[in-house]
């Protein structure tokens, strides 16, 4: 019998659906009843638990960060009547709406993935957490059908009840928050399951003063309370069977919940940004028009803008969610900075100088659109400068012994170097990035400025103060980076950090207003050329979008991690076969598989929009020349 | 004077900052830059580079205008027959200098700090979680300065009776024995050691000693002798409060939380 090509290709197509039901066969063979774990065919449950997570994660991020500035943007155009704003703000719900379903299906992937592999975890994590967990479908119905309302009524809600659509979008975003919060709750409580004495609820004070007393017969009623102040760390179950005792909210509000909370919402906003700019920088590059690449230009330096906005408190905000958990427990700080998980944050501080060096040299390009730009490149190689400096000073390790020959070691005379062991220390890199963020705003500053000339009279004494308030906020900034290497750490961390962001905030604010008033009359010279960038400067955004997901998949096996072998810190240990801690190359390669795959989704998902618009197009044009055609009969 | 062109001045500032970095700061100014350091400053200046040139079209075409130039024009036959041979040389020279054997191991893989228990012992018996506890002579510091200066006197003691042979009579990671030893013993003069410890996690490190060490992040091969079989438990609390007041750095702590 002659075998054709379309049943060798069935033939072996059924070989290897076979062969693929027999891998996972171990899978069906285990004990199901009464199991603690189940294990995954194939990759193992933690790795399967990990990807979906994260893939969970990264489209959630998208969003719920994208609708935030969307409704911005939206009011922007209803305030300013430009209708290219709306339309702005309307392209990036669509691409969101694209988004949504595969969100929705990768948290059911991952809820049965818990389910089947965790059921012990998951069954204490419900008990604790169940009514919150209902509360969750009660907001995701609300964002769903909010979010049908605000998209799929957009072009009907025109005109007089633009401010009910705006309205929607608001809804929209308190919805999305709520529902981030509530599995915020979740998972930070897996971290940290404990709270501050002082919010503690009466019912947990009193089960805890009773445990004391019992574990402590020195103790007396009148004495158990010695040295217990608002802010002493109480844990939320029983220190000897293991049992929760707190209430709800005191697991919903454990000590790690709103750091994440807040560090999440504003990484949501820039990797939203990032995304939206990397999907208008493909549009960029495939438009054949030149409207289209004025417009997606345009989406482009918007997108890289949000995601600037983001970027720019994220360091300080990533900085006190640490703060947070050295403050919880030291071994998690010093395991998460000073031990297991510390050459992350070399790989961590090499993404983030990517993201900044990358950011800036999009706002460089882009001031080659811009006629009377030209004044302010002389600046560049000097901010180029800088801005590597401070970069190689975030990236310098403190302790080179992982990284250095033995003769090396020997001849720094112990595995710091004397001198550059100081940039590993967090005071010189707190000094960098700040130095970082205001040399980035110096960049956008001068991209304001570009091809405008100030009419105000008052302007060289403007200029002068600007470079002023400049060099002595850098001063200042630097100063406070040498004080911080002879303070006690407390003073450092609760002190000095949050005075040197407060300067590099403050400076952000005084000059951005007093640049405003300066070029309120502005004379204009050169008018953007949007549509003329380069190609290069297209790919950067892809990469500032591709560093953004491997970052946040980096940052999440860290936060993840940082539990060690338990599942509920200090609570419930983790008793499977992956209870260790994935070596750092093992997670890089786990999260580059996690980012390829987001990628190819989002690439697929944004391809269908195009290819929609495409059938769209090309109906429209068929019916238009059907039209003509009547017509010249 | 002839204007350097772009792409020497590339070329300068690559080579200068490779000089500045081999033998300004790991010569003149400190002790040697471990190579993988440097490479990955000088990965750094080349992205910099980069980006100057390439952020214009006008500058990429300025630097790449003498490449071209050498590749292609009569006048440039002199320097494409001196880089034909300088390039394999130069080649050569680096596979000689990655396969040439040499007694050089590599350094420890060991983690910067070992990661400290959950609960702090002595003995097998449980002092506190290694959060909470705090040195019991502490206050002392305010409360009583006389105790605590007589604290900080037998800590003085036993340090110069157990400790200085490894850690040298300043602290400082010198001691006459330490040449010997690798990983060195700690140099608490420097400003990354206690202050980013609290009191515990010294007490930890000095009562278990390197054999006490956790099993991740090894191999510690650290010599520090166990010292919970030689010293009570205030007389490792007074260590610790000499080593604080003899350097003037303050151990962790912490302060309110949100």
């Amino acid at each position: 019998m002659k075998i054709t090509k379309k049943r060798l290709y069935l033939i072996l197509g059924c070989v290897l659906v076979f062969y693929a039901v027999l891998t996972v066969a171990p899978a069906f063979a285990q004990d199901v009843t009464d199991a603690e774990y189940r294990t995954f065919p194939l990759i193992g449950s933690r790795t399967a638990a990990w990807i979906a997570s994260q893939l969970h994660l990264l489209f959630g991020s998208f969003i719920l960060g994208v609708p935030m500035f969307a409704v911005i943007i939206e009011f922007i155009g209803w305030k300013t009547k430009d209708e290219r704003y709306d339309r702005m703000a309307q392209e990036f719900i669509k691409l969101c709406m694209g988004a949504f379903s595969t969100t929705a299906l990768l948290g059911g992937v991952l809820v049965f993935i818990l389910i089947w592999c965790y059921p012990k975890v998951m069954s204490k994590l419900s008990g604790i957490f169940g009514p919150t967990m209902i509360f969750y479908v009660f907001l995701f119905f609300g964002e769903t059908f909010t979010l049908y309302l605000y998209s799929y009524g957009w072009d009907k809600m025109q005109g007089r009840h633009k401010g009910w659509h705006l309205f929607l979008g608001v809804l929209l975003n308190v919805f999305g928050t709520a529902i981030m919060f509530v599995s915020n709750a979740w998972l930070s409580y897996q971290t940290s399951p404990a709270t501050q004495h002082g919010i503690l609820s009466e019912m947990r004070k009193k089960s805890w003063m009773e445990e004391r007393l019992a574990a402590d017969p020195s103790l007396t009623p009148e004495t158990v309370m010695e040295g217990v102040t608002d802010h002493t760390m109480i844990p939320l179950h029983n220190e000897t069977t293991g049992e929760f005792m707190g209430t709800l909210w005191d697991a919903v509000n454990n000590f790690t919940w709103m750091p994440i909370n807040i560090h999440r919402l504003v990484g949501n906003i820039a990797f939203g940004g990032s995304i939206v700019a990397a999907y208008a920088a493909f549009r960029f590059l495939v438009a054949k028009t030149k409207e289209d690449k004025a417009h997606y230009d345009w989406m482009g330096y918007t997108g890289n803008f949000i995601a600037l906005c983001g970027l720019i408190p994220l360091p300080f905000l990533g900085y006190w969610l640490g703060r947070e958990i050295y403050m919880f427990n030291n071994t998690m700080g010093i395991n998460m900075m000073g031990s297991l998980f510390s050459w992350l944050f070399i790989i961590q501080a090499v993404m983030i100088g990517v993201l900044f060096i990358g950011a800036n040299y999009y706002l460089w390009s882009g001031m080659g659109r811009i006629d009377g730009a030209e004044i302010y490149a002389r600046y560049r190689p000097y901010m180029i400068t800088v801005i590597v400096i401070c970069v190689a000073i975030w990236m310098t390790p403190r302790t080179l012994s992982k990284i250095s020959t033995a003769s090396e070691l020997s001849a720094m005379g112990g595995a710091n170097h004397p001198h550059l062991g100081l940039f590993g220390l967090m005071t010189a890199k707190n000094t960098a990035v700040n130095i970082i963020i205001l040399t980035t705003f110096l960049s956008f500053l001068f991209y304001r400025r570009s091809g405008k000339t100030p009419t105000a009279s008052w302007g060289k004494v403007g200029n002068i103060a600007i470079s002023s308030i400049f060099f002595f906020a850098t001063v200042s900034i630097v100063v406070i980076g040498i004080v911080g290497f002879t303070v006690p750490t407390d003073l450092r961390v609760n002190t000095l950090t949050p005075y040197q962001v407060l300067i590099a905030l403050a400076v952000m604010a005084v000059v951005t207003v007093v640049d405003i008033f300066m070029y309120r009359k502005a004379t204009t010279s050169g008018t953007i050329k949007w549509g003329e960038m380069t190609d290069r400067s297209q790919y950067v955004l892809i990469l500032i979008a591709i560093t953004f997901t491997s970052l946040m998949g980096l940052m999440g096996y860290a936060r993840s991690g940082l539990r060690e072998a338990w599942h509920i810190f200090g609570v419930m240990q983790d008793t499977s076969v992956d209870a260790y801690t994935p070596l750092l190359s093992n997670a890089v390669n786990i999260v580059a598989i996690i980012m390829v795959v987001f990628f190819a989704l989002v690439g697929f998902i944004f391809w269908l929009g195009l290819w929609g618009e495409k059938k769209k197009q090309a109906s429209a044009a068929t019916i238009e020349a059907a039209v003509t055609a009547e017509g010249d009969d | 004077m002839k204007k350097l062109s772009l792409f020497t001045i590339c070329l300068i500032i690559l080579v200068g900052s490779w000089v500045f970095l081999r033998f300004v700061v790991g010569g003149i100014i400190s002790v040697p830059i471990p190579g993988s350091v440097i490479a990955m400053y000088m990965g750094l200046i080349i992205i910099a580079i980069l980006v100057h040139i390439s952020v214009e079209d006008s500058l990429f075409q300025e630097f790449r205008r003498p490449i071209l130039e050498t590749l292609v024009e009569d006048k440039r036959r002199n320097h494409r027959r001196v880089l034909v041979v300088l390039i394999p040389l130069l080649l050569l020279g680096y596979t000689y200098s990655i396969i040439a054997q040499r007694a050089n191991p590599p350094g420890s893989p060991r983690d910067a700090h070992p990661s400290p228990p959950l609960e702090l012992t002595y003995k097998d018996e449980v002092i506190g979680t290694m959060q909470d506890v705090v040195n019991p002579f502490r206050h002392y510091e305010k409360d009583d300065p006389e105790a605590f200066s007589a604290h900080v006197e037998n800590g003085k003691r036993v340090y110069h009776q157990n400790c200085f042979y490894c850690h040298g009579d300043h602290l400082d990671g010198q001691g006459h024995f330490a040449p010997y030893l690798q990983p060195l013993p700690a140099n608490f003069q420097d400003p990354g050691i206690i202050p980013n410890f609290q009191e515990s996690f010294f007490f930890w490190r000095i009562a278990k000693g390197g054999p006490g060490l956790p099993a991740a992040g090894t191999p510690w091969d650290s010599a520090m002798p166990i010292w919970e079989n030689t010293l009570t438990q205030d007389e490792i609390w007074d260590v610790i409060l000499f080593l604080s007041h003899y350097t003037g750095y303050q151990f962790r702590t912490f302060g309110e939380a949100h």
